[in-house]
């Protein structure tokens, strides 16, 4: 049974502080289902994007809406929580943990939105099954494993809030190569598991490109190029420059 | 604890054990409050002396104006304060850390400069606000005003301690530990703030509503005392800012060493013994007696 997640439509996205344009014009698309990679190196706005869409850095001008039968929901001008409500959940850039809350204090919190709290007791069973190492360390506080299980935890928390959009900024950052690879691993497995579509900013091109149905390339806050599909995105000049310096 | 109370107020002799326990109990509810935002949600309040003051000013004019009895210049006191929690908060929420705590600094001289400045209530000469002279029940009005702020201190506690244990509580720990997190975990932070802010100020109000009875003349100077404002910080943070328990047992350890200092060293060394007291447990115990005591016995 297929869950319906909506189309996440964003259309001429502006945005910035202060005197900084970190978004100028961007527009892309998430349709449901798919895991869009959004590539670029560090100050490009991938974070900016992500978090304007949800919120956390308001628009300057253009629209981010949702689409669900004919449907459209403007994002733009709500509230974060607002936002979680309809379904969209962050894995934020540097994990953004609860370090003096315990595991379990930490996953509770992320079904705080109303959607979420009835089934928090089924959704922390889930988690538990899908990172065993998190149930191990239920009572342990937050700020106290290593980075990878943190990034689990980001995770985990996201998806306790049965997200339908999960977005994720840069989750590789700071981790060891095999531990990347080993959560973009779990990034797709959770994806399949809750039929979700995926938006991740990601600067390690290799490594997103594995799992991406397709992806953008944002370069100094513009969309400088669309992958169709992955293949594309390996295939192409400018991310063969601005990445690979040949 | 209230049945003990009572007790007390019919078994022991000598009245200064209840003015003194007032100021203890008053200084409960006062840390109870302050930690509701201070210590769970992570905004430090240094304006506590003003939302005691707007409750005890609300009260006088409620009896002054129109004959209210206690419970209502109570209530009175504490919903004029949880107003201005409410309209503070959705100022001063919006900004964080140490600006929010000038703002709270701000509010309170702003409270003070107008009750200073205000003739009903007597300016800065202060207004005589006398008790009734009866007290039903108890054998003076001193020791019926001692057992009032006990069922207040125990309420708030009460109250406190459900906040602490609820999804409400949990949400102001998320904004304690990492304010934009919260957010995109989809807490909504600023309607916790000010829900919190309110029932913060709520219970400062309710605090202080009693307290022109206490002294009977009321006057900004004891009221906007710097001891109120200190001792609301302090006593949390000397007691664990953490759990309910903290402030409780601050208040009591500190509130108890002044009554005690009071009498047997000197009257102006109490807030010495705060500052000195602040400053050693946050060097070495930034947990406080809480945070302590559970190191120790882990």
């Amino acid at each position: 049974m297929p869950i319906s997640a909506p189309r996440l439509i964003v259309d001429g996205l502006s945005a910035g502080y202060g005197a900084v344009r970190a978004l100028d014009q961007v527009s892309l698309s998430l349709e449901p289902g798919e895991t869009v990679a959004l590539l670029g190196t560090s100050g490009n706005g991938k974070s900016t994007l992500i978090n304007t869409i949800m919120g956390l850095v308001p628009p300057r001008s253009g629209t981010i809406f949702l689409e669900e039968n004919g449907v459209r929901t403007p994002l733009a001008g709500r509230r974060t929580e607002s936002i979680a409500d309809l379904g969209l959940a962050l894995v934020p850039e540097g994990r953004r943990l609860f370090p003096r809350l315990t595991v379990e204090e930490n996953l509770s919190l992320g079904a705080y939105r109303g959607a979420a709290r009835g089934q928090r007791h089924e959704r922390l069973a889930e988690c538990f099954d899908a990172f065993p190492a998190l149930k191990q360390r239920r009572r342990q506080l937050a700020g106290s494993m290593s980075g990878g299980e943190q990034q689990m935890l980001a995770l985990a928390r996201a998806l306790m809030s049965a997200p339908r959009i999960l977005l994720i900024d840069e989750p590789s950052v700071g981790l060891a190569p095999i531990l990347v690879s080993r959560l973009i691993d779990t990034i797709a497995a959770m994806k399949a598991r809750y039929r979700l579509s995926v938006l991740m900013a990601e600067q390690n091109f290799h490594q997103a490109v594995r799992i991406a149905d397709r992806g953008y390339v944002l370069v100094q806050g513009r969309v400088a190029f669309v992958g169709r599909t992955a293949d594309e995105l390996r295939n192409s000049a400018l991310v063969k420059t601005y990445y690979l310096g040949t | 604890m209230l049945i003990g109370g009572y007790a007390a107020t019919v078994a022991i002799a000598n009245d200064y054990y209840f003015y003194a326990g007032y100021i203890v109990l008053q200084y409960v509810v006062l840390a109870t409050a302050w930690n509701i935002l201070g210590g769970y949600a992570g905004y430090v309040n240094f304006g506590s002396a003003g939302f005691y003051a707007v409750g005890a000013y609300t009260a006088a004019i409620l009896c002054l104006a129109l004959g209210a009895p206690l419970p209502v210049m109570i209530l009175g006191g504490g919903l004029a304060a949880g107003v201005i929690g409410l309209a503070a908060g959705y100022l001063a929420l919006r900004i964080k850390d140490v600006y929010f705590a000038i703002a709270t600094l701000a509010l309170a001289v702003v409270v003070q400069t107008i009750v200073d400045n205000w003739d009903y209530v007597g300016g800065t000469r202060g207004i005589y606000v006398l008790h009734p002279h009866h007290a039903i029940g108890f054998s003076n009005y001193p020791r019926l005003l001692f057992f009032t702020m006990l069922v207040l201190a125990v309420g708030s506690v009460v109250v406190a301690r459900s906040v602490e244990h609820s999804r409400f509580g949990r949400g102001l720990a998320a904004i304690r530990d990492d304010e934009h997190a919260a957010e995109s975990a989809g807490v909504p932070t600023l309607r916790l703030k000010l829900m919190a802010a309110t029932l913060s100020g709520i219970l400062m109000g309710a605090a202080g509503a009693p307290f022109p009875y206490f002294v009977s003349h009321l006057e900004p100077s004891s009221t906007f005392s710097l001891a109120v404002a200190v001792n609301a910080i302090a006593m949390p943070m000397i007691g664990g800012a953490t759990s309910w328990a903290g402030p409780v047992i601050g208040a009591l350890v500190l509130g108890g060493a002044q009554q005690i200092a009071t009498v047997t060293i000197s009257s102006v060394l109490n807030l010495l013994i705060v500052g000195l007291l602040l400053i050693g447990f946050v060097i070495f115990a930034p947990e406080g007696i809480v945070g302590l005591a559970r190191r120790l016995l882990r």
